[in-house]
C-alpha cells in the first residue's frame, strides 16, 4: 500500500513541518507532526519515557517496537529511535523481553559446539524459518549464526552477530524460543578468549612496567615544570599514519 | 527522508564548487593566534553568557554552564528532616557502585573479586551508558615504538598542560593492563593474524596507539564486561536512581538513598563504601546544544557528590564534537567520526564554499562552523529550523577509490541510507554537539574523593584529561579508575564502621543555599530529561515532574 506521506509533501512545500500524521501509541490515538521517529513522535505525545528508551542513537536496543501500518496485514519491528513513523501506524514498544542467560565461567569453558548445546539446547529447536533474520533491525543473518553457533564455527558467530545490540526482537518472534543474542555472545567470547592468538607484544609491555622500566622518565615529566612539558610537546616526533586496510569484518560478510 | 527541496540548491553549490576543490585541496591553517581569537569569539567555552558563579559549595565562586548550575543551586529530592535513615537498610553491603556503565561494572567486577559484597545501581539498565555508544577506541601504549611517557605527553598536551600529573601517570601505567584485562575475558579486539593489535592514531596522539572493536568498540568492551559481572553473579538494581549520598555521624560516606523508577519509592542502601561511576552530563544541552550522550547523561553523580561536599575540577570547559549530525532530525546530534575529514571529505558552507582546514583541534574546527552558522549567516537551514554545514562525503570515493567510504565507514553508511541518504552521493550536514564532560569531581590516584569511603570513577571525575580529552582515552580512564576505585573500595570496607547516618550535608546544603538567596523550586537530581512539550508537562498530576 502506497504511503500517504509523500503527496502531503508535493501540496505543502513550503510548510513541511505543519504536516501532521495519526499514530496510534497502544492503541490510543495521537497527531503529531510527520517526519519524527516513533521515539519522538511519542514524546511529543506526551510519554515521557523510562522503559524503551535508551542511547537514542540506535546503539543500546532499549527500544524495540512492534507496528503495523493502516491497511497492511503485516508486523513490523525496530527501533523507536531509528525509524520514522507513517500515517496510520499503531504500535508498541517492546522494551523488555525474558530471555534466560545461563551462568559461566568463560575461562573453564572448551571452544567447542558442545558447550553451545550445554547452555543453550533449544539451538536445537531451530525450524529454520528465518523469523530471526527477518525482524533484526540490525540486518543481521541471525538464523545463520545461530546454525554456525550450532556447527562450532565460533569465528563465524562473531563476523556474522558482532554488530548485535541485544534488543530481543529475535527472542520475542523465534518459535523455538531460542535466546539468540545470548548464544552469540557466548559464542563470540569462546573464540576471542580461546581460539584467538594473544597480543605477544601487549604481555612484554606488562613485564616492562612490572620491571619499572618506565617508571623513572614518568615520574620525571610529573615533576616537571608546564614550559618544559610544552616544549617537548611541541617537538615530539609524529609518527606517520599507517595506510593499511581497515580492520574488521568487511571480508567475512557475505551479506 | 531523502533532502527535501529547500536544501537542494545549497547541495547544487558543494556539487559545483567540487572540482575544483578536488584539484585545489590545500588550505591555510590557523596561526596560533588566530585560533584564540577564533575560539574565544565563538567556541561555546569563551561564551560568558554561557557560564555563571556558583553561589554554595565547594567550588563556590567559580564558572559552571547555566545548565548545571541550575542542578547544584536546587534542593535534593528528599526532605532530610523526615527522611527516616536509622530504621534499618534495604541493602547492607560493602561496596555500593553507582553507575553501570563501564567504570561502574568495572569497579564491581574488582571489589568483587577481591571479596567485597557488591551491589551496582543503575537508572535504567545494566550497560545504558555512554561507554555502549563509545565508537572509536581505546589507548594503550604497547608498541615497542611506544612508551608510557610518550602517551603521558600527548594526554598533558591534549588537555592544556593542567591535567593532574598523579591521574595521568595512573592513566598511561594501567593502559596495557586494562587491554590485557578485557582481551582474557573475551573481547574481540581488531588484530593481525599473529595477535598483533591494529592499532591507528587518533586526534592528538603522536604514534599509533588506538585499539579497537570494528565500529563498536564500547558496545564490545561493555557487553563483555557486563556478561562477566552476571557470570559471577553481582547484583543490580536496575531502574533505580542514587537521588542522595548518606554520610555517618563522623563524615564518612555510609550509602545512598534511591529511587525506584518503577514502583516510585525510595530506599535505603547501608554501604561501607560506595562508588559513583554515573558518568557525565551531556544530556543538559549546555547552551542549547544537541549532543552524542545517552538518555541517562544528566550529571546526577556530580550533583549528589558535590552535595555532600566533594569539590569538581574543570567543570567550566565541555566538549563539543565539530562534526554531529543536523540532519536528519533523526539523527540530530549524534557523531560523525573524525575519519571522514581525515579520509579527505570537505566542509563547505551553503554556497559550497570551505571555511576552515577541517583537521584543526576539535574546538576551534567547532568554532569555525558556529561562525559560519552565525555571524556570517551561511549556515543550511532544514525543514525544521536547524542550521548546520555540509560534509561533502562523495569526495572520499573521488580521492581514494569508489567503495573507500563503504568499506571504511559501513555503520555510517547504513545509518544514512536509513533516511534516503547516500553519503557516497550527496554530503550531509553538520553542526557541533556536546560530547564529553572533561571537568568533574576531585579524585586522587585511588579514585577516592575528599569524603571518606566515597570514590568516583570515569566521566564523572575530573583533572585526568585537562581541559580537553583525547579521543581514546575515555574508554581507559572508565577502566583504569573503575578498577582502582574497586580494589580500593574493597580493601577500605574491609576497615570501615559507619557509625550512625544523616543527611546533614543536605540540611547544610539546603541553609547555603538559603543564606545565598537561592530561591526556586527546583529540586535535583534530574535522573532522566523531559523531552515531552511543556505543554504537556504543566498540566501533569503534581505539576513539573522530577528534573
Amino acid at each position: 500500500m502506497a504511503r500517504q506521506e509523500s503527496l502531503a509533501v508535493v501540496k505543502e512545500p513550503e510548510t513541511p513541518a505543519e504536516e501532521t500524521a495519526r499514530i496510534h501509541i497502544m492503541g490510543k490515538s495521537y497527531v503529531v507532526p510527520a517526519g519524527l521517529t516513533i521515539l519522538k513522535a511519542m514524546e511529543y505525545a506526551g510519554y515521557r519515557l523510562v522503559r524503551g528508551v535508551g542511547c537514542r542513537g540506535g546503539f543500546c536496543g532499549a527500544c524495540a517496537t512492534v507496528y503495523r501500518k493502516a491497511g497492511d496485514f503485516r508486523l513490523y519491528v525496530g527501533l523507536a529511535c531509528q525509524t520514522g513513523i507513517a500515517d496510520g501506524m499503531y504500535l508498541t514498544q517492546i522494551p523488555f523481553y525474558p530471555a534466560p542467560k545461563p551462568l559461566y565461567d568463560i575461562h573453564r569453558l572448551s571452544a567447542g559446539g558442545e558447550t553451545i548445546f550445554r547452555f543453550f539446547p533449544e539451538v536445537a529447536r531451530c525450524i529454520q524459518c528465518n523469523t530471526c533474520t527477518k525482524v533484526c533491525p540490525q540486518g543481521l543473518d541471525v538464523m545463520r549464526y545461530i546454525a554456525a553457533a550450532q556447527q562450532g564455527d565460533f569465528k563465524r558467530v562473531a563476523e556474522l552477530s558482532f554488530d548485535c545490540i541485544a534488543c530481543g526482537l529475535c527472542v520475542s518472534r523465534c518459535p523455538g524460543e531460542i535466546a539468540h543474542y545470548h548464544v552469540g555472545l557466548l559464542a563470540r567470547r569462546l573464540y576471542a578468549a580461546h581460539l584467538t592468538p594473544k597480543a605477544i607484544h601487549l604481555r612484554t609491555r606488562l613485564g616492562e612496567i612490572q620491571e619499572g622500566r618506565f617508571s623513572k622518565e614518568v615520574e620525571t615529566f610529573c615533576k616537571m615544570d608546564r614550559q618544559s612539558l610544552q616544549r617537548l610537546y611541541a617537538q615530539r616526533a609524529i609518527e606517520p599514519e599507517e595506510e593499511v586496510a581497515l580492520p574488521g569484518k568487511s571480508n567475512s560478510d557475505e551479506d | 527522508m531523502a533532502y527535501p527541496e529547500s536544501m537542494r540548491p545549497s547541495i547544487a553549490e558543494v556539487e559545483r564548487t567540487r572540482p575544483e576543490r578536488l584539484r585545489r585541496r590545500e588550505f591555510s591553517r590557523l596561526t596560533l593566534e588566530d585560533k584564540e581569537a577564533l575560539l574565544r569569539r565563538f567556541h561555546p567555552d569563551y561564551r560568558p553568557e554561557g557560564f555563571r558563579s556558583l553561589r554554595v559549595g565547594a567550588n563556590r565562586g567559580q564558572n559552571v554552564p547555566h545548565e548545571l548550575a541550575d542542578l547544584l543551586e536546587a534542593r535534593s529530592l528528599l526532605d532530610p528532616d523526615t527522611f527516616e535513615l536509622n530504621a534499618g537498610a534495604d541493602h547492607d553491603v560493602d561496596v555500593l557502585v553507582i553507575g553501570a556503565g563501564g567504570a561502574g561494572s568495572s569497579a564491581a567486577l574488582t571489589a568483587h573479586e577481591d571479596g567485597a559484597r557488591v551491589l551496582i545501581t543503575t537508572k535504567l539498565r545494566w550497560g545504558d551508558a555512554n561507554t555502549m555508544m563509545a565508537q572509536g577506541g581505546i589507548q594503550a601504549a604497547d608498541r615497542p615504538e611506544d612508551s608510557l611517557a610518550r602517551h603521558y605527553l600527548d594526554v598533558m598536551g591534549g588537555g592544556g598542560f593542567v591535567n593532574t600529573p598523579g591521574l595521568v601517570r595512573a592513566l598511561v601505567t594501567d593502559a596495557p593492563f586494562v587491554v590485557e584485562w578485557l582481551e582474557n575475558m573475551g573481547v574481540l579486539f581488531d588484530k593481525h593474524q599473529d595477535g598483533t593489535m591494529m592499532e591507528v592514531h587518533g586526534g592528538g596522539t603522536s604514534i599509533r596507539r588506538m585499539h579497537s572493536s570494528g565500529d563498536y568498540t564500547g558496545m564490545e568492551f561493555m557487553r563483555v564486561v557486563r556478561d562477566e559481572a552476571r557470570n559471577r553473579g553481582i547484583p543490580c538494581l536496575e531502574f533505580n536512581a542514587a537521588v542522595e549520598l548518606v554520610l555517618d555521624d563522623s563524615g564518612q560516606c555510609a550509602g545512598a538513598v534511591l529511587y525506584d523508577l518503577d514502583t516510585k519509592e525510595f530506599s535505603l542502601v547501608r554501604a561501607r563504601c560506595t562508588i559513583l561511576a554515573s558518568g557525565g552530563m551531556g544530556r543538559l544541552h549546555c547552551q542549547g546544544f544537541p549532543t552524542t550522550n545517552h538518555y541517562g547523561a544528566t550529571a546526577d553523580g556530580v550533583v549528589i557528590g558535590y552535595r555532600a561536599g566533594v569539590p569538581m575540577l574543570f567543570m567550566d570547559t565541555v566538549q563539543y564534537h565539530p562534526t554531529g549530525v543536523a540532519y536528519p532530525e533523526q539523527l540530530l546530534g549524534q557523531l560523525v567520526t573524525e575519519k571522514v575529514r581525515g579520509l579527505g571529505a570537505h566542509l563547505t558552507h551553503c554556497k559550497g564554499e570551505r571555511f576552515i582546514y577541517e583537521l584543526e583541534t576539535r574546538d576551534a574546527v567547532s568554532a569555525a562552523i558556529i561562525r559560519e552558522c552565525s555571524e556570517r549567516q551561511n549556515g543550511i537551514a532544514t525543514p525544521t529550523g536547524v542550521l548546520g554545514v555540509w560534509l561533502d562525503t562523495p569526495m572520499i570515493d573521488m580521492l581514494r577509490g569508489e567503495g573507500t567510504t563503504r568499506r571504511a565507514l559501513p555503520a555510517m553508511v547504513r545509518q544514512f541510507a536509513r533516511y534516503e541518504i547516500d553519503i557516497t552521493q550527496e554530503p550531509i550536514l553538520m553542526y557541533p554537539t556536546q560530547h564529553y564532560q572533561n571537568g568533574g569531581l576531585v579524585i586522587n590516584e585511588l579514585g577516592e574523593t575528599a569524603i571518606p569511603n566515597l570514590f568516583a570513577a570515569g566521566e564523572v571525575s575530573g583533572g585526568v584529561h585537562g581541559r580537553n580529552r583525547l579521543m581514546g582515552n575515555s574508554l581507559l580512564d572508565i577502566f583504569v579508575f573503575g578498577r582502582r576505585a574497586g580494589r580500593r573500595a574493597a580493601e577500605r570496607a574491609r576497615e570501615v564502621r559507619p557509625g550512625r547516618l544523616t543527611l546533614d550535608h543536605v540540611r547544610t546544603y539546603h541553609r547555603q543555599l538559603d543564606k545565598a538567596g537561592v530561591s526556586n523550586h527546583r529540586a535535583a537530581p534530574m535522573i532522566l530529561p523531559d523531552y515531552t512539550p511543556a505543554s504537556h508537562r504543566i498540566r501533569r498530576l503534581g505539576g513539573v515532574a522530577v528534573g
